[in-house]
This record gives C-alpha cells, structure tokens and sequence, in this order.
C-alpha cells in the first residue's frame, strides 16, 4: 500500500507556502493550505494530517495559540507540530515547545535542511 | 538519535536476545560434547564474546559524539 | 585454621580498603585523582553487581541446575550494548537535574513527587535488606568453613554479640560510614568508595580464577580432562545442557528479563552507573568491559561445580565448594585467598547498597518527616547539615542492623541465589514507570504511583508473604489452597498460572499489571503543570543539554526567606558560595533585588536537591515560595514587572514619604527608560521579521528554480520568478523606509532653516502625477485646491512624500469595486488643512491613535494582511510632526476614513 503522509501548512505569506508547497509535494507529501489559525484549525479537524508546519506571527489567532487549541483536539494526538518562524529569540522557541511543538525551525529556512528534518520528524517524531 | 550507531547497537542486542532464547537456544542445549566441552558451555561462551567484540568494534570505531 | 588467623586476614583486607580510599579521597580533595574520569575504574565498578551470590552462589546453583546461573549475567550482557542511548540518557537527565538515587529519579519525571520518593525508597528497602543480608550470611559461613565449624556460634541462632556476623557487619558500617556519608555533595560522588569498589572488583575476579585454575590443572589435567570425566558420570553430565539439568525456558527467559532491568535499577546499580558516573562518555567503554567481566568471572563456574560434585559430593553444601575444594586439598594460602574473595565480593555490595538505600532513606522517609514535623528547617532547630549527615550514618547502620536481624530471623533458611531473584522482581518493578517516563511524555504521576502500588503488592504477596508461610509463620494452607480456600489465590499460583517456578511466577504477574495499570492510569489522567515541564525535561533532555535552559514553573519568593531556608540546610560559607555562583552564571547582582527570579529559585531548589533529594528540597523551598502555575499568557512577563514595580514602591510609601517622591521619580524614569528600551527592542524584532519574510520566500524560491528548473513547467516557472521580484520590490522599499526612518529620528533630516514653498502647488502637482494611477484602476478621484498661495517651511521633498503616502494609501484601502477618493486643501486660520478621503472598509475607532505607530497594519481575519510595511504612517506623522504640524483620521468602519493634514502657513505668526 501506497501511505502518504498527509501536511498541513499555516502561514499568512502565501509566497512562503507556495515554495514548501512545492517542496514538499515533491517529496510525495499530501499538501492542504490555510492562511489563518481559524482557518487551520478547521482543515485539521476535518484532514487529521500526520504533521502541521505552522507560522507564528499571523492575523488573528498567533502559532502558538493554534497549537493550543490543536493539542486540546484528541483527534490530532499523534499529529506532529513543527513551528517555522521569524521569531528566533529564545524564549520564544521555549513557548514553541511550551504549547505542544516538537520542532522549531526559524525562517529563512535551507530547502534541503527543512525538507530532512520534516522526514526526520515522520520517522522518528 | 539520528546517530547511525544506536539502530546496529538495537540490531547488535536483538540478534544476540535471538541467540540465547528459545528456540534458537535448543539447537545448542544438547548433552553433547564438541571436542572435549560441552556444547552448550561452549556456544553460550563464543557467542557472549563474539557480542562484546562486535560491541567493542562499534563503538570503537566511533568517534565520540555528546548525545 | 584458627579464628584469629582468619580475622587477622579479614581485618588487613578491610585496612588495605581504608587507605585505598583515604589516598584517593584526599587526593580527590586537591582535585588531583583522575581516577574517576577513568572509565575502565567505572566499569569494575559496575562489577558491584557480582556479589557473594556470584561468587559462591552460581556454584551452588550450577552443580544443581547446570548453566541456568548464566541467565542472570546473559541479561545484562544483551541490554548492553543500548547502554549507549539508554545508560546514557538516564546519566544526561540525572546530572541536569542532580537526581542522587533511583528513587529521586522516578519521583522528578513526575512533577518531584513526594508519594513516589516514599514508594519506591520502601519498595526498594524491602528488596536489598534481605538481598545484604545474605551477603553478611555468606562472609559469616565463610568463616565457619574455614575455621571447620570449631566455632559453634557461628550461627544463626547465636547470642547478637558473641556472633562475628555483628562484628563484621560493624566493620562495613563504620566504613561505609566514613566513606559514603563524609561530607555533603551535592554531586553525590564519592571518589574513595568507587576506587575502594573498582579495588574489589579485581580481587574477587583474580581470586575466582586462582582457585579455578587450581581446580582444573591441580585437581584435573585441564578443561578437557575435567569435562570427560563428568561426562562418564550421568549425575554430573546432565548439568552439560539446560534441558538435561531441568531448567524450564520460562524461568530461564524471566530471568534474563529481571537480570537486564535490575542491571539498571538496583539502587546500587543505579548509584555506580549513574550517580558516580563523571562523564557519559564513560558508558563507551563499560558497554563492552563490563560485560566481558561478567564473561570472565563466570566461565570458570560450571567446571568448578562439577569438580565440586565430583569430588566431595554432598559432603559439603554446594554453596561452599569454591571454599570447600581447596580445604579438602588441605592448601590453607589459597583457601585464604578464596575467602578474601568472597569476602570482597559480599564487603563491596554491602557497601554500596547501604550508602545508595541511605541517601534514599534519609532524603525521602526521614527529612520530609522531620521537615513536615518541624525539626528541622526551622530557625530554632540546629543547622541541616551536621543533621543531614547525621541522618545519613544512622540511616546506613538502620539498614545494616536491619539486614542482620532479618538473617537471624527467617534469612538463614535461604539460598543465595533465591534471595537476591526476589530482590530482583521487587527493583524490577520500577521499570515501567523509570523506562517509559524517559521516552514517553504522556506517562502520569497518578500513573506510575498505580503501577509501583499494584507491582509491589503482588510481589510482596507472592513472594515474601509466601516465604512467611513457608517459614512456619502462617498456616501451610495459605500456599496450597489459597487464603480462605479460594484456589485462584495461591500465591504461587495466582489465576490458576502453572508451570512457572515461584521468582518467574511472581515477575510475570507483578510485572504485567504494574505495566498495565501504569499505561491505563496514564492514559486517563492528567498531568499537572509541574508534571508536564518534567516530563519534557526527560523526554527531551537532548533539547536541553546544549546549553539550552529548560521551562521554568513560575514561583515568587524573598531573597532573604531563600537564604534563610537554605541556610538551614547547610553552613553559611555554602549558601554564600551557591548565591555568588548564580550572579556569576548570569552576570547580575542579588543584593539590590529583594524578590528571587524564579530563576534562581529553581537553581536555589536544584542546589538544595543534590543535597537532600528533589522532593524534600521542593518541601522545603516550597515553605516559601508561592507558586503560581503555568499561565501560558507568560509572554507577557513586562505586565509582571511592572507589577513588581509598583509593590515595590507601595512598600516604600509606607516608609517613608519623603523618600516617596524621590522614588517615585527614579521609578518612573526608570520605567520610561525601560520602556524607550523595550520600544527599540521591538523595533529591531519587527524590522528583522519584515525582512526575514520576504527573504524566506526569495532564498526559498530562488533555490528551487535552481535546483529543478528542469522539472518546473513554464507557468510555475513564470509565477515563481513574479514572486521573486515582487518580494525583493518589498525589501527595497522596507529598506528604504528604515533609513528614512532613521534619518528623521537621529534628526540628521534637513528641514529647518529652508525657503517656505508653496504647498497649494505641490499639492496640485503631486495630485496631478497620481491621477495616472486612479485612471488605471478605474477609481474615481477629485481634488479640490484653492487658488490662493499657501506658504509653509521645511522640507520640500518631505511634504511630496506625505502627500503620496496619504494618496496611495487611499488608493490601496478604497472600496475595490467602485472606489472613490477625494482630495481637498483650504485654509483655516494659521493652519493649511489637507484632507484625503477614500471610500473603504473603514477604521474602528480603536486603532484610530495604533495606525500611526510603526509596524501596526489594519488586520482584518477574513481578508488576510495588507500589502505594505507598516511603515508608512508613521513616516508620515514624523514628518508633520517636525513641521510642527498634526496628523489625524476620521472614520467609522464601512464608512470609509479621511485622513487629516495641518500644517502652521509660513510665517506662522504675522
């Protein structure tokens, strides 16, 4: 049987999500696409990817808010939450960890290193 | 653990686990001589340093990295 | 032989071990022994694990059951080699959180419990005094042996103090003692004791193979001769296989699996490999050392068994052959060496466990008590450490005594070999909660403390309560029919199990239901704040360990009440030395704060749990630390201090009032220089985020159509390529907006003293430039602008800008279907008034002030964000600001906005 991994990508620059989007489909993942943190939670609670790419600074409901409420869903309890980010001081890597993140990647990001850290994530979590 | 070395050492330790439990194990647990030894004392002693080798080899070979 | 022979040599043995670790603890003390970061003297001694059951004890159990004896070392032997992720990790976790005992380490992956400190110290008390008391059995008939029982008491039944058992096991106390309970280290290393063990750990080998070489080429003509001639035997030759020797596969495969853990969980284990342990590098070496140690100390048992039955039969126990051989032989030198060996054996494990199980006795039965009854801690109780240490030398001298008095009760009627399996399947229990809490984040404290309840009670009832009835204490029926009658209760055969022998039957039960109810438990509780932190420490340790600092729980408390609470706990100088080291690490000074940084809280609480374990120092510390929870909002630390702030200054207000105002004062430029900081500070944050966003979609992009131009079909090709230009069109003029930035707020912007100019025409033109641009989009666009000449001074090119920003602001937001903008410019007094409206969406009235501070844009959740930097605005009311004039908007949402320009007409005044 032929598993692809299904990932949802969140960002408010849709210039970013168009190069992981292509990136990733590449590489054989199911790509979905939200550009805001309501929006994202409900493609999520509708697809129940197997890992969230998500942005911090948005409209609305910020990245680390949406992790929150993603990780209160026990539906995406094996769902894997990978922040990518401008914001690369300390603590805030800490509330990426703090708010049920398993990654935190920092913006701008290497195409090879990010697209072997997401199988990484896939493989070993 | 991106570390090559940790999936040989898990493969190390299940093949030596298979070894030394059943059913593989009765192949050697018998009342037999090989030369003058038991079989058994002697497969169960061969295969034990055979394993610390094969760990002393991997790890050796290895240089050290702070996990 | 003669007693006093015997003793003699026992004593100088015992002397040789007392300036073994008096030279390297000194030595230590001037930090010259090397000998710790040696890691061939940590892997002897891990050698600890062989112990007088080892020694003589896989004799007397090989010459009945063949090789079944080597179970107990092929476990450790095949755990070891993922030593190198596990070993390691536990040893990473340990040093991070200066965790001292098994016990500390259970209790700090769930959230520093108290009640899993207790449970496990008492599980773990219950499995190694019998397991030391044996040890003090084997060396006392060692000595009856050698001494060819002349010497009646001897004997379990002997008056305490005529028996050499209490003497001997005085000695280990009095040097277990000294050298596991010298001084108080956070560090918990004692570089004496492991020198004095690694020491022993080469005698009993050395030992072992002197008296087994003199069994196979003094008493036979080598292996092969020995081997042939048990062969002839049928009594003996059956020995040769497992199967012949009738050992089941269960029992066989139980024990390889109680062996593995126990390698790793026995409180004294856990005190060689982890808590001394200096460096994890170390484990390298001992993944392979250690178990070729355990290779060498075990291949010559089987033909010394064999001689054993051979030779004397059942004249002597077959616990004793090892001893007996050489007797019988008559060689008394070498059945003194045999004896130092055992007796080094027995001397290093009793050693160990005492000073492990001590450290847990006393930081997690005794302290929490006293710290809970208020007789220690307080400030008219004498100072906590002499008491520490104090508590520590009774603790170990309890627990030996404690030994000696379960072997003059029930422990003489077991074999080695059966007591030290029951306290293996009782350590074994902390598997589930010890292993799974270092891989699986999910595990709960509600948990593991329903994993340790349930695995421990069916241990005690299958085994030790067992023993009792076996022992005569309860009736026999208790074992044969179960308690009252019910079958399904037999303690050896729980649910009607059969075919398993007692120690598998045991494990097997307690093991599955502790692993189930711990993973059930686990999966429907929740863990707290605290739990949740520590959890992620230990899962995650390898985010930590590079110098990253793990989440603080937020606590508040006073210096002084730190100090004070720590102070009793250790000498003055200490705590000095503690606080001093923590301004050091972070380069500030204590003394003019008042309040502690949960920061240093934590450190204080970390400090104290090297001392007296993490759940008396959280006790402790938590009589004066108030802990407020996690609150995930904690970004908004900036909101705390100024809170702190304002107490602080409240408490200075009832002081004095005079001084009131001076602080207040300093206080308040305090804060406003804080606050043009922080303002700067965030500048810097937001300007590299509006960089790094168009930078990532560029170097993203722009790598892609690198790599796989190939592959790329012509439109992506062509989208692509837009993308890039347009985001590099953003940062030019991101880039170009920050210097302008710049040069308006250093004030190197000419603007003074120029030729007024007429604004009227520089309107007109601008406006006339921009019309363009409305034809194009097909927006509706009107200006009104007088005849009359309005004259203002400044900066020409400056004013041009402002009117293009409020213009192509307008026409980015106006209605985008039918939009309109308007224009208009009059005179009002002194003032020239410039107005731009448009038709748009609006601005509520709450962002009306916002929209003129850098970086805020008009967000809106269903339309995404504009384009633009967010710098505009704010350019623009610099700009009129340093004309002296006023910026404002007009708007209601959906009613469009009309931004407002006054100007001061040149000259201002006449």
């Amino acid at each position: 049987m032929n598993f692809k991994p299904k990932v949802l990508l969140v960002d408010d620059e849709p210039n970013i999500l168009t190069a992981i989007e292509f990136l990733l489909e590449r590489e054989g993942f199911v790509i979905s696409k939200a550009y805001n943190g309501l929006e994202a939670l409900e493609i999520a609670d509708a697809t129940i990817p197997d890992l969230i790419v998500l942005d911090v600074m948005m409209p609305g409901m910020d990245g680390f808010e949406v992790a929150r409420h993603l990780r209160q869903n026990s539906k995406l309890d094996d769902t894997k939450i990978i922040f990518l980010t401008a914001k690369g001081a300390e603590q805030d890597r800490k509330n990426g960890y703090a708010n049920g993140g398993e990654y935190y990647l920092i913006k701008p990001f290497d195409n090879d290193f990010f697209v072997s850290t997401i199988h990484e994530i896939m493989a070993y979590g | 653990m991106s570390n090559s070395l940790t999936p040989r050492l898990l493969l190390l330790s299940a093949i030596a686990l298979l070894l030394f439990e059943y059913p593989l194990l009765s192949l050697a647990d018998k009342n037999a001589l090989l030369g003058e030894l038991p079989l058994l004392y002697v497969y169960s002693f061969s295969v034990w340093l055979l394993l610390i080798v094969l760990t002393a080899l991997l790890i050796r070979r290895k240089k050290d990295r702070i996990p | 032989m003669s007693l006093g022979v015997v003793l003699l040599c026992a004593l100088l043995y015992v002397g040789i071990l007392f300036a073994t670790a008096w030279r390297v603890d000194a030595l230590a003390k001037q930090g010259k022994s090397r000998l710790m970061r040696n890691p061939y003297v940590y892997s002897l001694s891990l050698a600890v694990y062989c112990t007088a059951w080892t020694y003589y004890g896989s004799v007397g159990r090989a010459s009945a059951s063949g090789l079944s004896f080597l179970a107990i070392y092929l476990g450790p032997a095949i755990i070891a080699p993922l030593w190198y992720f596990l070993l390691r990790k536990m040893i990473v976790i340990s040093k991070n959180q200066r965790i001292n005992s098994i016990a500390d380490f259970i209790s700090a992956r769930y959230g520093k419990s108290g009640h899993l400190a207790t449970l496990v110290t008492i599980i773990a008390l219950f499995g190694v005094i019998p397991y030391i008391s044996i040890q003090l059995k084997a060396v006392s008939f060692s000595i009856d042996v050698l001494t060819e029982h002349q010497y009646p008491y001897f004997k379990p039944d002997a008056p305490l103090l005529a028996d050499a058992t209490f003497w001997v096991m005085l000695a280990m106390a009095v040097f277990t003692m000294l050298f596991g309970a010298r001084k108080l280290d956070p560090n918990e290393r004692h570089e004496g004791l492991i020198a004095a063990v690694a020491f022993e750990s080469l005698v009993k080998l050395i030992a072992f193979w002197v008296v087994g070489l003199f069994v196979i080429y003094g008493l036979y003509n080598g292996l092969g001769d020995l081997f042939t001639q048990a062969a002839a035997n049928p009594e003996t030759a059956r020995l040769f296989s497992l199967s012949g020797a009738g050992v089941s596969p269960t029992s066989w495969t139980m024990y390889m699996l109680l062996s593995a853990l126990a390698i790793m969980l026995l409180p004294r284990q856990f005190h060689v490999a982890v808590v001394e342990n200096t460096h994890p590098r170390q484990v390298n070496t001992a993944m392979w050392l250690f178990p070729l140690y355990l290779l060498l100390i075990n291949f010559l048992v089987l033909p010394i068994a064999l001689a054993g039955k051979m030779i004397l039969g059942s004249s002597a126990p077959s616990d004793t052959y090892v001893l007996t051989l050489p007797i019988h032989e008559h060689l008394h030198i070498l059945s003194l060496i045999v004896f130092i060996g055992g007796f080094s054996a027995a001397t290093s494990m009793v050693i160990v466990s005492s000073t492990a199980i001590s450290i847990m006795v006393s930081n997690h039965l005794v302290l929490p008590m006293l710290i809970r009854l208020k007789l220690i801690g307080q400030e008219t109780t004498p100072r906590g450490a002499s008491t520490l240490l104090d508590v520590r030398r009774v603790s170990i001298l309890g627990v030996l005594m404690l030994a000696l008095l379960f072997l003059k009760s029930i422990g003489g009627s077991y074999d080695l070999v059966s007591v030290g399996l029951i306290s293996f399947t009782a350590v074994a229990q902390f598997a589930p909660s010890a292993l799974f809490g270092m891989y699986w984040r999910r595990g709960t404290r509600k948990g593991a403390i329903a994993g340790l309840w349930i695995g421990f009670l069916i241990w005690a009832y299958c085994l030790p309560a067992a023993a009792i009835a076996e022992a005569g204490f309860l009736s026999q029926s208790f074992i044969t029919d179960g308690p009252w009658g019910i079958s399904s209760l037999r303690p050896y055969h729980l649910f009607g199990m059969e075919g398993m022998d007692n120690i598998s039957h045991a494990a097997f039960w307690s093991l599955l239901l502790n692993t189930g109810a711990f993973l059930i438990v686990s999966l429907y509780t929740q863990p707290s704040a605290l739990e949740l932190t520590q959890a992620n420490i230990f899962v995650n340790i390898h985010r930590y360990v590079a110098g990253e600092e793990y989440d603080v729980v937020k606590r508040a408390a006073k210096i002084s009440d730190l100090h004070r609470v720590m102070g009793r706990f250790l000498d003055p100088s200490h705590v000095s030395a503690i606080f001093s080291n923590f301004e050091k690490e972070n380069k500030i000074k204590l003394d003019q704060q008042k309040n502690a940084e949960p920061e240093l809280i934590n450190y204080a609480e970390t400090q104290l749990a090297g001392i007296i374990g993490a759940s008396s120092a959280r006790l402790a510390i938590g009589s004066v630390a108030k802990e407020e929870n996690i609150t995930l909002e904690e970004v908004m630390q900036v909101l705390e201090q100024t809170r702190e702030v304002l107490r602080y200054s409240k408490a200075l207000e009832q002081k004095s009032s005079e001084l009131e105002t001076t602080t207040r004062q300093l206080i308040a430029a305090n804060e406003q220089l804080k606050a043009l900081d922080r303002l700067k500070a965030d500048f810097i944050t937001t300007v590299t985020h509006e960089l790094r966003t168009p930078v990532t979609s560029i170097k993203a992009l722009s790598k892609i159509l690198l790599d796989y131009r190939a592959e790329l079909p012509e439109e992506k090709l062509q989208s692509y390529l837009n993308i890039l230009v347009s985001e590099s069109e953003r940062i030019s003029r991101l880039i170009n907006q920050v210097l302008d930035i710049e040069k308006i707020e250093s004030g190197t912007d000419e603007y003074l003293p120029t030729e007024p100019f007429s604004l009227d025409e520089i309107v007109r033109t601008t406006a006339g430039g921009m019309a363009q641009l409305f034809r194009e989009r097909s927006i509706e666009f009107t200006s009104n602008i007088p005849e009359e000449t309005l004259e203002v001074a400044g900066n020409r090119d400056r004013i041009v800008q402002v009117v293009v920003n409020l213009l192509s602001n307008a026409l980015k937001f106006c209605d985008a279907r039918e939009g309109r903008v308007s224009l208009s410019l009059q005179k009002a007094g002194s003032e020239a008034v410039l107005r731009v409206a448009d038709n748009g969406k609006g601005i509520p009235p709450e962002q009306h002030v916002h929209i003129f501070d850098k970086f805020t844009q008009l967000n809106s959740k269903t339309e995404g964000k504009p384009q633009g930097t967010g710098l505009g605005l704010y350019i623009t009311r610099k700009i009129v600001e340093h004309h002296g004039g006023s910026i404002k908007v007009m708007s209601a949402v959906g009613a469009g906005a009309t931004f407002e320009v006054r100007l001061p007409i040149y000259p201002s005044n006449t």
